[in-house]
C-alpha cells in the first residue's frame, strides 16, 4: 500500500497558498499538505517546537524565497546544514528568475529551483509536475524514526 | 542553448537505452557518457583526454560503477566548490533504503530507481527530461568554462 505523502509548503502569499493547495489536491488526492507562512514557522514545524510538537516530518518542502521574518534562503541554509533535516528534498518555488538567485540557491543545496508561472493553468501544470515527479517517481528517504539532536 | 547531460553508466545496454530515450524525448540534448567513476571525475575536472570538456548542465549517475563507485563520485561532486551546484540525479538499480539515505546525505538532488521494463524506462527518461531539463531552472554555466 502506497504510503501517504506529506508536504510542507512554505509560502506567505495567501493567494498562492490557496492555488497551490488546490493544484496539489487535484494532482494527488491523498497528499497531506501543511503550510507555514514564514521562515520562522517553517523551522518551528520542522523542529517540532511549541504548537508543532506533533508535526509530521514532510516528504517534500516547496519553499518560496521571499518570506517575512526569515528569508527563504536562510530557511534553506538551516535545513541543509541540519543533520536530521538535510535529506528532505527542498524545492524552491518562487517568482524570481534572477540568475544570482538561482545560483545562490543551488550553492545552498536546494534540490531544484522552479519559477512560479503567472498564468493559472501553467501554475497548476507545474504543481502537477512537482507532485508527479517528486511524490510518485522519486525514491524519497524514508521517515527517520530517531530524532537526531 | 543545447543542454549537456553527463550520463555515468557502465552497462552498455543501459547506455544505449538511455541515449535512445533521450533522443526520443529531445534530440537537442547533448548526452556525454562516462563508463566508470574515474572517467566521470576526469571529465568533470577536464583532465587528461577531457581537457576542454564542456561542463554538463545535469548529471545522471549510477551507483554501481567500476574503478570508482558512484557514491564516491557523488561525494566528490558535492564537495567540490566548482561542481557541487550541478544537479546530480542518481539513476540506479538499487532500491535499498541504505543507498537512498546515503545518496541524499551526500546531497544527491534526487534518487530514481531504474525500471526493469523497457517502456517504463523510456517513460522515466522522458519524465527526467520534462522535469529537470525543461521545467527546472538549472544553474548557469560557471564563468571561465
Amino acid at each position: 500500500m502506497e504510503k501517504v505523502k506529506t508536504t510542507l509548503l512554505v509560502e506567505d502569499s495567501p493567494g498562492d497558498v490557496r492555488l497551490t493547495q488546490e493544484a496539489f489536491r487535484d494532482a494527488n488526492g491523498t497528499l497531506r499538505l501543511h503550510v507555514a507562512v514564514d521562515g520562522v514557522e517553517a523551522l518551528s514545524f520542522l523542529r517540532r517546537e511549541g504548537v508543532h510538537g506533533r508535526a509530521p516530518r514532510p516528504d517534500l518542502i516547496p519553499l518560496d524565497l521571499n518570506l517575512p521574518r526569515m528569508d527563504g534562503r536562510e530557511v534553506l541554509s538551516v535545513i541543509k546544514q541540519d543533520e536530521s533535516l538535510k535529506t528532505i528534498p527542498t524545492v524552491i518555488l518562487t517568482t524570481s528568475e534572477a540568475e544570482v538567485d538561482i545560483d545562490a540557491v543551488y550553492h545552498l543545496r536546494a534540490n531544484c529551483y522552479l519559477v512560479k508561472p503567472v498564468e493559472f493553468d501553467t501554475f497548476e501544470s507545474l504543481v502537477k509536475s512537482i507532485s508527479d515527479f517528486w511524490l510518485t517517481l522519486v525514491r524519497l528517504p524514508s521517515q527517520e524514526r530517531a530524532r537526531c539532536q | 542553448m543545447k543542454k549537456i547531460v553527463l550520463l555515468v553508466e557502465d552497462s552498455p545496454g543501459d547506455v544505449r537505452l538511455t541515449q535512445e530515450a533521450f533522443r526520443d524525448a529531445d534530440p537537442q540534448i547533448d548526452l556525454r557518457v562516462a563508463v566508470d567513476g574515474v572517467e566521470a571525475m576526469a571529465y568533470l575536472r577536464r583532465e587528461g583526454a577531457h581537457i576542454g570538456a564542456s561542463r554538463p548542465d545535469f548529471i545522471l549517475l549510477d551507483l554501481n560503477l567500476p574503478k570508482m563507485d558512484g557514491r564516491e563520485v557523488l561525494a566528490h561532486i558535492k564537495e567540490d566548490e566548482d561542481l557541487k551546484t550541478i544537479p546530480t540525479v542518481i539513476l540506479t538499480t538499487s532500491d535499498a533504503e541504505a543507498d537512498v539515505v546515503t545518496s541524499y546525505r551526500l546531497q544527491a538532488n534526487c534518487y530514481l530507481s531504474k525500471p526493469v521494463q523497457l517502456e517504463e524506462f523510456e517513460s522515466l527518461v522522458k519524465s527526467i527530461n520534462d522535469f529537470w531539463l525543461t521545467r527546472v531552472k538549472l544553474p548557469q554555466q560557471a564563468l571561465g568554462n
